[in-house]
């Protein structure tokens, strides 16, 4: 009889691996094991509607129903404590023990903790539905948030409490914020557009100290400014989640390291999403961890196809979103990896930076604007991008020559 | 049997291409397919209410522009996550020139 497939992690990538087991056709047992006492949920609308909502609800991957009816067993609030390779098994905190065949490690990321003493209950980080209730909470009118970081998580909060009336100062230790993955160009029109909302952000200057009294926290920055708020909330970036890899002798890279096929050191092993590094095929198999949605549903998708015994590599190409008041941002591909930019207007403001290398392939595209203004081009340099094409400058850059004839090329 | 309601003239939209077309309280999306055909469907996406008008045409699937699901215009279905319910559709006619919906 199978011992069938378990899969450690109930998030984004974890519940569309089983999912995509049913829907490959796998008829043995496929057990999801989660920490959290939800079901399969959505991240992104943390830092989002959630926050704007007056009463924000989880919105799941899959229903008790659904997962009921393909016969998906889902183990909540439990976590996965070993595994014993020789075995096959999985030993859980409640002391029950799964057997595998294959076994999926979809364990996420958590968040960075801010190494410094002071920190206290009014310091918090997000990640999970729960944090984000206890976030809700403090977002109203009259109360002054701070957030330490300007990355996508901490900007997209400070837009949420804005709306709902706080004030808020954005701290950043860096000399701009969105360092990492976003070209300043684009970086300089949510920051403007923070400012104009009336969000206070202090860039390039590192934390001192911070005091916690449980009633209201006081952040210390170098220079010596002081900024007292209701909440901090830090969100300084996310750490893959690889323990239980680690215990078990997996091959640890920052992240699980898995080939491009997603298997871990152990061929039996897989792991996917944020918690895992893997060759990206699109840039001759450099290794990146990403921390993305979309990547963790198309992982989880493509580690059930090969714990099925598919050996198909990952071929995507990063994409990401962020939404902020009525900005959207999308960036297709690894801007790093360019070396020319070429800017295409769109109008109403909209425009996409198109990345290239310097033997002119286009190797990622940065685009902002109103609503979805960019999402049409975005998808499309993203295809161009997946294909390795060496797309004419002039054309990227002017807007009577369509995107989509640039494929056919 | 409701009326047909003229949504745009046949040139508005590019072949392989998508428009919005709102009526009332109501959004819908308007296709050419590569063919020259005409189809519509409800105009935002069963996932997260994002119009679907923005989004990429290919072949027969209109791609949402936020979350990248995708459905086939020409029939609603689903076709794979995030999105799991399928798109209503509204029979399309040309005449003299214009697309008309029936929006029942």
């Amino acid at each position: 009889m199978a011992r069938g497939m378990v899969i450690i992690g109930a998030g984004e990538c974890g519940g569309r691996a089983a999912l995509a087991l049913r829907d490959l056709g796998y008829d043995g047992p496929v057990t999801l094991v989660g920490d959290e006492p939800h079901l399969p949920y959505e991240r992104p609308p943390l830092s989002k509607d959630a926050m704007s909502s007056d009463a924000p609800e989880i919105k799941a991957i899959a229903s008790d129903e659904l997962l009921a009816q393909r016969s998906i067993r889902h183990i909540h609030s439990v976590q996965a404590v070993a595994i014993d390779r020789e075995a096959h098994k999985v030993r859980l905190s409640d002391g029950s023990v799964l057997p595998y065949d294959k076994l999926l490690l979809a364990t996420g990321s958590t968040p960075r903790k801010l190494p410094m003493p002071g920190l206290g209950p009014r310091c918090v980080y997000l990640r999970t539905f729960a944090d984000a209730l206890a976030i809700r909470a403090h977002l109203s009118a009259g109360n002054r948030v701070a957030i330490v970081g300007g990355g996508f998580i901490g900007l997209e909060l400070a837009a949420a409490a804005r709306k709902l009336g706080a004030s808020v100062t954005v701290i950043e230790a860096q000399p701009r914020i969105l360092m990492r993955g976003v070209p300043a160009e684009i970086a300089k029109i949510i920051h403007d557009t923070h400012v104009v909302e009336g969000v206070d952000i202090a860039c390039g200057e590192g934390i001192a100290s911070i005091a916690d009294d449980g009633k209201e926290v006081r952040v210390t920055l170098a220079g010596g400014k002081e900024i007292s708020a209701d909440l901090a909330v830090i969100g300084i970036g996310a750490v893959p989640v690889t323990g239980l890899a680690a215990e078990a002798g997996l091959a640890i890279d920052n992240g699980i390291a898995v080939d491009a096929e997603l298997r871990s050191s152990d061929p039996d092993i897989f792991a996917a999403g944020d918690c895992c590094s893997f060759p990206l095929a699109v840039y001759g198999g450099r290794r990146v961890r990403l921390e993305a949605w979309r990547n963790a549903q198309e992982q989880g998708a493509l580690a059930a196809k090969n714990m099925l015994g598919a050996a198909e590599a990952h071929a995507a190409v990063p994409w990401f979103w962020s939404d902020q008041y009525g900005l959207s941002l999308q960036i297709a591909g690894l801007s790093d990896e360019g070396r020319i930019t070429v800017r295409r207007d769109l109008g109403e403001g909209a425009f996409i930076l198109f990345h290239l290398a310097e033997d002119g392939r286009l190797v990622a595209a940065s685009g902002i604007g109103p609503g979805n203004a960019v999402a049409r081009d975005i998808r499309l340099a993203e295809m161009l991008i997946g294909r390795r094409a060496r797309p004419a400058p002039e054309a990227l850059g002017s807007q009577a020559v369509k995107l989509k004839s640039l494929l056919a090329a | 049997m409701s009326d047909w309601i003229e949504a745009c003239a046949a040139g508005e939209i590019d072949e392989e291409d998508v428009m919005r077309f709102d009526h009332g309280d109501r959004t819908f999306a308007i296709y050419r397919s590569p063919d020259d055909e005409y189809f519509a469907t409800d105009g935002l996406c069963t996932h997260e209410k994002v119009h679907l008008a923005d989004g990429l045409v290919m072949d027969d699937i209109i791609e949402c522009p936020k979350h990248n699901g995708r459905f086939n215009y020409k029939t609603g279905a689903a076709r794979g996550a995030p999105v799991c319910v399928n798109l209503r559709t509204y029979p399309v006619k040309v005449d003299a020139g214009k697309v008309l919906v029936q929006i029942g």
